[in-house]
């Protein structure tokens, strides 16, 4: 894949709709994914950014946030980097189901579960000096009539089922 | 861009809050803190008009779930009115939607 867009933004929460501004422009462009795809991409760019802002406003440190996009062909990945003290996303918690009236008690944490069923991979490189985040989407302008690319979709979705399990 | 917050209150027992524009971590504060003010102006049944909201993230998610559990703890009720296919679909991924009533218009959530 190639990189085409480097994006260094202040932690700061307002920019985060630069952002999603930006890098739905960008996607939607160039035609990488299909159109009804871009308002996924643009929810999972907002959700990673914002943590990724609030994991650099938490050092203390004025480090800003790097976004980079990157294109192939029916392939659009957008990484996110913060530097933060990093996490295990194997330990993030878990919510209660939805019929319990405990699930009223979590207003976040709601961010990560919400970006795995709109990407088709999510990445996470996670060190003590920083994280990155990789959201990647397949697919490509049209929807019709591309069973190529629901078999990719298909196959990421079973992989996705199978992991939560 | 900031965000739009106008309160109807010509339907009682229903107050209206008609929101507009995008609901993220920098403009949905202003969401919570009017949602906290309506409560605490005895304000118990309020319907959310969420038909201007060009994007809603999880941290909008999150505070309407606190204002459901605030006037739930008061006796009363969070409604939201909302059509846009793009915005429910945030409701439903998170399977919020068995969590709040979701109405198609304010006519519609706000009958007696």
């Amino acid at each position: 894949m190639d990189r085409s867009l480097e994006l260094s933004v202040p932690s700061r929460t307002e920019y985060i709709a630069v952002v999603r501004l930006v890098v739905s422009s960008l996607a939607s462009a160039r035609r990488a994914i299909a159109e009804e795809r871009i308002d996924d991409l643009k929810l999972a760019v907002s959700e990673v950014c914002t943590n990724a802002i609030e994991a650099n406003m938490s050092t203390g440190k004025n480090h800003p946030v790097v976004v980079t996009c990157w294109e192939a062909p029916e392939r659009f990945a957008v990484c996110i980097t913060d530097s933060g003290s990093g996490f295990d996303p194997d330990l993030l918690p878990q919510h209660p189901p939805v019929t319990d009236p405990n699930r009223l008690n979590f207003e976040r944490g709601l961010g990560i579960p919400l970006v795995r069923s709109l990407v088709d991979d999510l990445r996470f490189e996670s060190a003590p000096t920083g994280t990155s985040v990789w959201l990647i989407l397949f697919g490509s302008p049209s929807s019709e009539g591309q069973d190529e690319t629901s078999e990719i979709l298909r196959v990421v979705m079973t992989e996705e089922g199978q992991a939560d399990r | 861009m900031e965000l739009g917050l106008e309160v109807d209150e010509s339907r009682p027992p229903y107050t209206v809050l008609a929101v507009a524009g995008e609901i993220d971590v920098y403009s949905a504060p202003r969401l919570r803190e009017k949602l906290v003010e309506l409560v605490s102006q005895g304000h118990r049944q309020i319907v959310v008009d969420l038909e201007k909201v060009d994007f809603l993230d999880s941290t909008g998610l999150g505070v309407l779930v606190g204002g459901l559990k605030r006037l739930r703890s008061h006796d009363g009720d969070l409604t939201l009115v909302c059509t846009q296919a793009r915005i429910l679909k945030v409701f439903e991924i998170t399977g919020l939607t068995t969590v709040f009533r979701i109405s198609e218009s304010v006519d519609e959530a706000t009958k007696a």
